[in-house]
């Protein structure tokens, strides 16, 4: 290592920004700052590698970093905080994608040895990682179905790929990466392992799939710090080994905000079964439905109120809708508390932003132990465009979401399910709750039914 | 080997810290959190750099080049889009202290 000191002192910096920055994350205070932190030593780290080594190309690089940036910073701007998820994982897809092409040109460089096994770990886990995230993108994006998807032969394939992919990365070791063939056999394994990546992906279930981009993230983040010890660069090792290992205790966490072990998340459509489920069809049982003027009513001379927001409430954008409908019962004297499940939206955490955006007071925000005792003295639980985080079916074995903690909205006097259609929720399974005698649905957009709401207690 | 034993060590401890700094974090924060982190191997940048500043010949400076932008992308969008996500916190005081409050009286 013939790195100048200062270099290697500059990238001490950046790597104590970002352990600072993911420490900083940890809390509501500092997230911010954390933030920025770490953009700040990311930024001084690629100032020192474009000052420091000795490059070809300059222009080029320059014009490929501005040509990145312009093509991610403006969607990052604008993209509305519903499609947040979706955004994180495209990003973090491309992440993978640049790491693995960065390990597989070391590969004829490498001449054997340790690094070369850590280049083809990083072929291959980035590529698992870019395909991976991309269909977990077309997932949330909903440009494909959010079900789970099992091919005839699914592990069959998934274990074809994935032996290929190891074969071939045995051969170039075997050939220290050298020579023609290498190469050819390279391109191979990357390719089998992108097909590791859609295969692995496409049976996870929709209301798993934030915890499937938090694992790819891990492996990101582990690839990254492959890379480091290929190129003897201690800043991508640290950054990518704090990623890596944060993101495996993060996913942990959140496996466990939705009560589901990680293997049977990941795995549970590929054993079959989990998937049973799914084909539930919502038939034609009746169910009551009623207008917006009986839903103020029983609103406006409830003591007390729950308010379950999910996914539907954000897609509608009718958070602004629903504060102004909470405050105006408040006036009257109802208690209104919003109860939010661990995943409510589409990833642990999202629904609480949203909210904050439409000025929601902290404390009105309840979390899901904290609010679950209170519904059987609750007179009216309003669920807006939430379903599969109150479906009783997470009760009963053998469904997709079973075992994972749902808000028991079943004891309340009254639901009132403000629905689109009978369409089922993101897992893809049916509601037993929207049959229940005392469920009545609203059916319409959220924020339109809400509106209507708001000016029918208006008038009262 | 002195190197290498150099790189090991700085690995065994990144994991530590890496498991350390995140043991705590509540769930409302889970997705800035993955989010930051998502951004922070976006620095895989200054790998693709390197790559591309070495490059010999056009297929590898092409290859080297798309790296740089698909990294580029990663780490910029990374973080504009994590601050976006905070954004919504600011102003508001965590009310962790008005916990107490939710004792309301039973009817």
């Amino acid at each position: 290592m013939n790195t100048p000191t200062w270099v290697s002192l500059s990238y001490l910096v950046a790597a104590v920004c970002f352990i600072l920055a993911l420490k900083g994350l940890s809390s509501p205070k500092t997230a911010r700052n954390g933030n920025l932190l770490g953009a700040f030593g990311a930024t001084l780290a690629v100032v020192t590698a474009l000052v420091s080594e000795d490059l070809d190309h300059l222009a080029l690089i320059l014009v490929a970093i501005v040509v990145g940036s312009l093509a991610a910073v403006p969607v990052a701007r604008r993209v509305p905080m519903t499609a947040m998820p979706q955004l994180v994982a495209l990003f973090n897809g491309v992440g993978g994608g640049a790491a693995a092409i960065v390990a597989g040109m070391e590969v004829p460089k490498t001449g054997g040895g340790f690094a070369l096994v850590a280049s083809l770990f990083t072929v291959i886990v980035g590529s698992v990682s870019f395909s991976g995230s991309m269909v977990t993108f077309l997932k949330l994006q909903e440009i494909m179905t959010t079900r789970p998807v099992v091919l005839p032969v699914h592990g069959v394939l998934f274990g074809g790929s994935m032996a290929a992919a190891l074969a071939g990365a045995v051969a170039v070791f075997v050939d220290s990466g050298e020579g023609t063939t290498a190469l050819g056999v390279l391109i191979g394994v990357a390719v089998a392992s992108l097909l590791v990546g859609v295969l692995f992906v496409l049976p996870v279930g929709g209301a798993d799939v934030p915890i499937v981009i938090s694992l790819l993230n891990a492996f990101t983040g582990m690839t990254v710090a492959a890379s480091g010890y290929v190129l003897s660069n201690v800043l991508l090792l640290v950054a990518g080994t704090l990623v890596g290992a944060s993101g495996t205790i993060l996913t942990r966490l959140m496996a466990k905000a939705m009560g589901r072990p990680i293997t049977s998340t990941l795995f549970g459509a590929l054993k079959g079964g989990s998937t049973a489920g799914s084909t539930a069809v919502a038939g034609d049982r009746p169910v009551r439905s009623t207008g917006p003027d009986d839903v103020a009513i029983l609103l406006a001379y409830a003591q007390k109120v729950i308010v379950v927001p999910g996914y539907g409430l954000a897609v509608a954008q009718a958070q602004h809708t629903v504060r102004e409908l909470a405050d105006l019962l408040q006036e009257r004297g109802v208690e209104v508390l919003y109860g939010i499940h661990p995943v409510a939206g589409r990833m642990p955490g999202h629904m609480n932003v949203l909210l904050a955006e439409a000025n929601v007071p902290y404390e009105q925000l309840k979390e899901m132990d904290e609010v679950n005792p209170q519904f059987a003295t609750t007179d009216v639980v309003l669920v807006i465009g939430a379903n599969d985080v109150v479906n009783p079916a997470a009760r009963t074995e053998g469904t997709p979401i079973s075992g994972m903690p749902i808000l028991d909205v079943d004891q309340a006097q009254n639901v009132i399910f403000l629905k689109r259609s009978m369409r089922p929720g993101f897992a893809g399974i049916d509601n037993e709750l929207l049959y229940q005698p005392n469920t009545t649905l609203l059916f319409g957009d959220a924020k339109d039914s809400l509106t209507k709401v708001v000016s029918a207690v208006k008038g009262l | 080997m002195s190197q290498n034993m150099a790189l090991l060590t700085l690995f065994v401890l990144s994991v530590f810290v890496g498991f350390e700094v995140v043991s705590k974090v509540s769930t409302t924060l889970h997705t800035p959190l993955m989010s930051g982190a998502n951004a922070i191997h976006g620095v895989i940048l200054v790998g693709a750099i390197i790559v591309a500043g070495h490059a010999d010949t056009t297929w590898a400076l092409v290859l080297g080049l798309v790296a740089v932008v698909l990294a580029t992308m990663n780490m910029v969008g990374g973080f504009v889009v994590t601050d976006r996500m905070l954004e919504m916190f600011k102003g508001r005081k965590p009310a962790k202290a008005v916990d107490a409050a939710t004792g309301e009286p039973p009817r």
